[in-house]
C-alpha cells in the first residue's frame, strides 16, 4: 500500500496471478518489505495482538452461533448446554468470554500508548479517529454481546443501557420503544442485539483495514516520535516486526490462557449464572469492567441528560485529540510535564473504573465529580495549554541516532509484563469491588480439592455429597441442567453407566403424548433430566411459604462475596475461584437456633448467620445423622456440607478436571513457544540494534 | 426519495409489532383480593404495575407533605383516581435507571429501590436519591369499584 511495489515473483502461477491480481505485491509491500522504525518498543505489539484477538472472536462467535438459541425461554439454558454438552463447548465458550476482556484490556494499551507517544498528531489524524470508531463499535458490539447469555446482569444491564436514551428530549422514549420493539426489554431485543452482535464484527474487521491502510500510508509512528529519514532509521517489516509482534501476542496469549482454563468466572458477574427475570433486580447493576470509567462518569453527573451527554462525551472527546493538542514534539518521552499528566490521566482513568463498581451514594458521589473534571480537563485544559506553553527537551535527529543513545539494555521486556500484571490486578480491582455485597458475614475461606491449577473432585466426596443431595435437597430444589447421564461421565462422581441407568430408572418420568393422545409415566432413562420436584415455579413457591427454591445447577456459580482488597489481587495469582462453595458451605451450617438480640425475625423465616439479611425461608435441611454413609465417612453436618456443595460444584462446572488439565498443556506449550520466538526474535535483531 | 422510501420500512420494523402490541393491550385487575396494607405486582407490558391498598396513615402521610418541597413537586390527589383515595397505582419501575424498588420499603412508607438508593413515599413520589420523577401512574380506569382496567 506504499508506493510501488519491488516484489518480483518467481513461481510461474504467481507471475500470472500477479499481471491479473496483484495481491501478492499487495501483501509483500505491506507486511514483509513495509519499512518499520527500527526503535519500535512491545508497546507497538498491540496491533498486532488486537488483530489476533479480532480474528480469535469471530472464529469463536461463529462457532458459537452454530449452538445458540436467541429466545428469551432458551438463551440461557442453551449457553449452558453449550459448556456442558458441546464437545469443546467450554473451551470455546470461555475463550469468547474471556477473549473480550482481552480484547478490551489490548486495546487500552493501545489506546494509552497512542496518547503517550502522540500517535493521533499529523499526518496520523484519520487514523486516530478511525482507531476512535472502532472503538465506539467495539462497545457496542461487547455491550450487546454481554446481553446473550441472557443471565441476570445481561437482562438488567440491557435495561439501564438502553434507558439511557430515554435522556434525550422529546424522542428519547420513542427511540427506547424503537430499541427495544416492545415496551421492555424482550424478546424482540435480545433477537436484533443477536443479528447486530453478529453484524458488527466484520464491520469492525472493514474498519481495521481502513485503519491499517492508514497506518501505512502514515507510516508508524516510534517511540522518539521523528519521522523516519533514512534506510538506517527502519529495518523491513518481516523478519524484524513479524518476528517481535509474534512473540509479544504469545505472552499475550498466557495471559489469555490464565484466564480461559484457570479463572473463567474471575472477571465475569455471579449474578449472571441466574436465568434474567424482569421482576427481580439485582441488589447492584453493574456493567462489564470495561465500561466502568463511563458508567462512573454517567452517575457523577447530577442531571439525567447531563450524564448521557458526559458520557459519550468522553468517548467523542477522544476523536478531537489531534487538535486539542497542538505541540510540536509528539512523543511525551521529550515532554517532561506532558509526560506527568499523562500519569496523572492513567491514574484518573483506573479510579473511574474503580468509582464506577460502587455504589453512586456519598463520598463516591463526591470523588466521581472530581475525576469526571480532572478526566474532561486533561483534555479541554491541561493539553491545549502545555502545548503553548512547555519547552520540550531536545528531540533526537533521527530514529537511528535514538537507537544508539539508547544502547545501553533493553527493559521493555521485562517492563511489558511487569504493566501487563499491573493492568490486570487493577481491573480486577474494579470487578471484585463491583460485586458489592455488603450483608452477612464473610464465610471462611475453606480448603477444597478443585481448588487450584491441578484441582480434581474427590470422587468419595461426589458420591457422598450426590446421596445428599438425592435424600435432602432434592425433595424441594430442582437442578435443571444435570441429566442421569452426567452421572457416568469423566471428571464427575464416577458412576458406571449401568450404575447411572439404574438411577434413572428408580426416577418416573412424564412423557407422551401417546397415541391416544395422553401423557404417560414411564421409568427415567440416562438422557432424561433430574426431574423437578414441583411441576412449575409457582407450585415450588406456594409449598415454600411464598419463596422459591433456586435451581441447584448453577447455584455454586450464581453465589460469591466480596473478598476485600487486597485478597483478590493474590486469588488472581493463586486462582482462588471457590468463594461460591465457601458460601455454600457455611450457608448450611449457619443456621441459629435463636436470633441475636435485637434482630426480628419475620414469620417464617429461619435465622442464617452467612444469608444476607440473615432471614431465610429455609428451614434447617442437614443435621448430625441425619444422611447416612455406606463408606465410613463421619455422618456430620460439617461432612455433609463438604459433600453436598462439592457435588453442587460439580453440577455447576462438569468440565473443570478437563478444563485444568488442557490448560495445564496449553500453558506448558505457550510458554515453550514463546521462549523459542523470545530467541528467535534475540537472533533475528541480534545485526540490527 | 427512493432511499429514504426504502429506509423507513427498514426502521418502522424495529418498533413493537403487531403481536407485541396486542399482547399490550389494557388488562382487567380485580381489587377485591388485596386488604388494606397490601399491594400485589401485575405486569402490564412487560413493566410491573404497583397496586397498593394504602391505610389511613399512609395516605395522610402522602397528604401532609408540602408540595413544592418535593423534588417532582406532585399532590397526592393528582395521582389518585378521586373516590378511590386509597388505591396507589404505579409502574414500579425506578425513573432513575430502571430497576424495580421493593414496596413497604424504606423511611417514607413508601417504596425503595435497591440499586442506587432511591426512596418513594407512599403516594409513589421521589423523596431521596438519585432519581430524578415520581414513579409513573400508568394510565388506568375503574370499571367498577372493585375492578380497574389499565392502559
Amino acid at each position: 500500500m506504499s508506493g510501488p511495489s519491488t516484489y518480483q515473483p518467481q513461481n510461474g502461477f504467481l507471475k500470472w496471478l500477479e499481471q491479473r491480481l496483484p495481491i501478492g505485491g499487495l501483501v509483500h509491500s505491506s507486511f514483509v518489505a513495509y519499512p518499520t522504525p527500527r526503535n519500535l518498543n512491545y508497546w507497538w505489539t498491540f496491533g498486532g495482538i488486537l488483530s489476533m484477538m479480532l480474528a480469535l472472536q469471530i472464529i469463536t462467535g461463529v462457532v458459537l452461533a452454530m449452538h445458540y438459541t436467541p429466545h428469551v425461554d432458551l438463551a440461557f439454558n442453551s449457553v449452558e448446554a453449550i459448556v456442558r454438552d458441546v464437545n469443546y463447548g467450554w473451551l470455546l465458550r470461555n475463550m469468547h468470554a474471556a477473549g473480550a476482556s482481552m480484547f478490551f484490556i489490548a486495546v487500552y494499551v493501545h489506546m494509552f500508548r497512542g496518547l503517550y507517544y502522540g500517535s493521533y498528531k499529523a499526518p496520523r489524524e484519520v487514523l486516530w479517529i478511525l482507531g476512535v470508531i472502532i472503538y465506539l463499535l467495539m462497545m457496542a458490539t461487547g455491550f450487546m454481546g454481554y446481553v446473550l447469555p441472557w443471565g441476570q446482569m445481561s437482562f438488567w444491564g440491557a435495561t439501564v443501557i438502553t434507558n439511557l436514551f430515554s435522556a434525550i428530549p422529546y424522542v428519547g422514549e420513542s427511540i427506547v420503544t424503537l430499541l427495544w420493539g416492545g415496551y421492555s426489554v424482550g424478546n424482540p431485543t435480545l433477537n436484533r442485539f443477536f443479528s447486530l452482535h453478529y453484524l458488527l464484527p466484520f464491520v469492525i474487521a472493514g474498519v481495521v483495514v481502513l485503519h491499517v491502510w492508514a497506518l501505512h500510508v502514515a507510516g508508524q509512528n516510534n517511540p522518539a516520535g521523528v519521522e523516519p529519514k533514512t534506510e538506517k532509521d527502519t529495518v523491513p517489516f518481516t523478519p524484524y516486526a513479524t518476528i517481535k509482534d509474534g512473540f509479544g501476542m504469545a505472552c499475550f496469549l498466557i495471559f489469555f490462557a490464565w484466564f480461559i482454563f484457570y479463572m473463567p468466572n474471575y472477571l465475569g458477574d455471579p449474578e449472571n449464572y441466574i436465568q434474567a427475570n424482569p421482576g427481580v433486580t439485582p441488589a447492584h447493576i453493574v456493567p462489564e469492567w470495561y465500561y466502568l470509567p463511563f458508567y462512573a462518569i454517567l452517575r457523577s453527573i447530577p442531571s439525567k441528560l447531563g450524564g448521557v451527554v458526559a458520557m459519550f462525551g468522553a468517548i467523542v472527546v477522544l476523536a478531537f485529540l489531534p487538535w486539542l493538542d497542538s505541540a510540536k514534539t509528539r512523543s511525551s518521552r521529550y515532554r517532561p510535564l506532558a509526560k506527568q499528566f499523562f500519569w496523572i490521566f492513567v491514574v484518573v482513568c483506573v479510579l473511574l473504573g474503580w468509582l464506577g463498581g460502587k455504589p453512586a451514594e456519598g463520598v463516591y458521589v463526591v470523588i466521581g465529580r472530581i475525576l469526571t473534571f480532572c478526566y474532561f480537563a486533561y483534555f479541554l485544559i491541561v493539553l491545549p495549554i502545555l502545548s503553548r506553553i512547555e519547552t520540550p527537551r531536545t528531540v533526537p535527529n533521527s530514529i537511528a541516532d535514538d537507537v544508539l543513545a539508547k544502547s545501553k539494555g533493553r527493559s521493555s521486556v521485562a517492563s511489558a509484563v511487569v504493566a501487563l500484571l499491573a493492568i490486570g490486578s487493577l481491573f480486577a480491582f474494579g470487578t471484585q469491588d463491583a460485586k458489592a455485597a455488603d450483608h452477612g458475614n464473610t464465610p471462611p475461606s475453606l480448603s477444597w480439592s478443585f481448588s487450584g491449577p491441578f484441582g480434581k473432585y474427590d470422587r468419595g466426596s461426589l458420591q457422598r455429597g450426590y446421596k445428599v443431595y438425592k435424600e435432602v435437597c432434592a425433595t424441594c430444589h430442582s437442578m435443571n441442567l444435570v441429566h442421569f447421564r452426567n452421572l457416568a461421565d469423566p471428571g464427575g462422581p464416577g458412576f458406571s453407566a449401568a450404575q447411572a441407568a439404574a438411577v434413572a430408572a428408580e426416577y418416573k418420568v412424564q412423557d407422551g403424548p401417546n397415541d391416544a393422545g395422553e401423557m404417560f409415566e414411564r421409568p427415567g432413562r440416562v438422557a432424561d433430566k433430574f426431574p423437578a420436584p414441583f411441576p412449575n415455579d409457582n407450585a415450588a413457591r406456594a409449598a415454600n411459604g411464598g419463596a422459591l427454591p433456586p435451581d441447584l445447577s448453577l447455584v455454586a456459580k450464581a453465589r460469591s462475596y466480596e473478598r476485600g482488597f487486597p485478597q483478590f489481587i493474590f486469588d488472581f495469582f493463586t486462582q482462588y475461584q471457590e468463594q461460591g462453595p465457601n458460601y455454600i458451605d457455611a450457608l448450611l451450617q449457619g443456621f441459629e437456633e435463636k436470633p441475636p438480640a435485637g434482630f426480628a425475625l419475620p414469620e417464617g423465616s429461619y435465622y442464617n448467620k452467612y444469608f444476607p439479611g440473615h432471614a431465610i425461608k429455609m428451614p434447617k435441611p442437614l443435621s448430625d445423622g441425619q444422611v447416612t454413609y455406606d463408606d465410613g465417612a463421619p455422618a456430620t453436618l460439617p461432612q455433609y456440607a463438604h459433600d453436598v456443595t462439592t457435588f453442587l460444584m460439580w453440577a455447576a462446572e462438569p468440565h473443570l478436571e478437563a478444563r485444568k488439565r488442557l490448560g495445564m498443556q496449553v500453558m506448558i506449550f505457550l510458554v515453550i513457544f514463546a521462549g523459542l520466538l523470545y530467541f528467535t526474535k534475540k537472533k533475528v535483531w541480534a545485526n540490527a540494534h | 426519495m427512493g432511499a429514504a422510501a426504502f429506509a423507513w420500512p427498514l426502521i418502522s420494523q424495529m418498533n413493537p409489532d403487531a403481536s407485541t402490541i396486542a399482547a399490550g393491550a389494557p388488562i382487567d385487575v380485580d381489587l377485591t383480593p388485596i386488604a388494606s396494607g397490601q399491594d400485589i405486582k401485575v405486569f402490564w407490558r412487560g413493566k410491573p404495575i404497583y397496586i397498593m391498598n394504602r391505610t389511613k396513615k399512609q395516605i395522610d402521610e402522602a397528604r401532609a407533605v408540602p408540595v413544592a418541597s418535593l423534588p417532582d413537586p406532585q399532590s397526592d390527589q393528582s395521582r389518585v383516581k378521586e373516590g378511590h383515595d386509597n388505591w396507589l397505582v404505579v409502574i414500579g419501575i425506578c425513573t432513575h435507571l430502571g430497576c424495580i424498588p421493593i414496596a413497604h420499603e424504606g423511611e417514607y412508607d413508601g417504596f425503595f429501590c435497591p440499586c442506587h438508593g432511591s426512596q418513594y413515599d407512599s403516594s409513589g413520589r421521589i423523596r431521596r436519591g438519585p432519581a430524578p420523577l415520581n414513579l409513573a401512574v400508568p394510565p388506568y380506569k375503574f370499571t367498577s369499584d372493585t375492578k380497574i382496567q389499565i392502559g
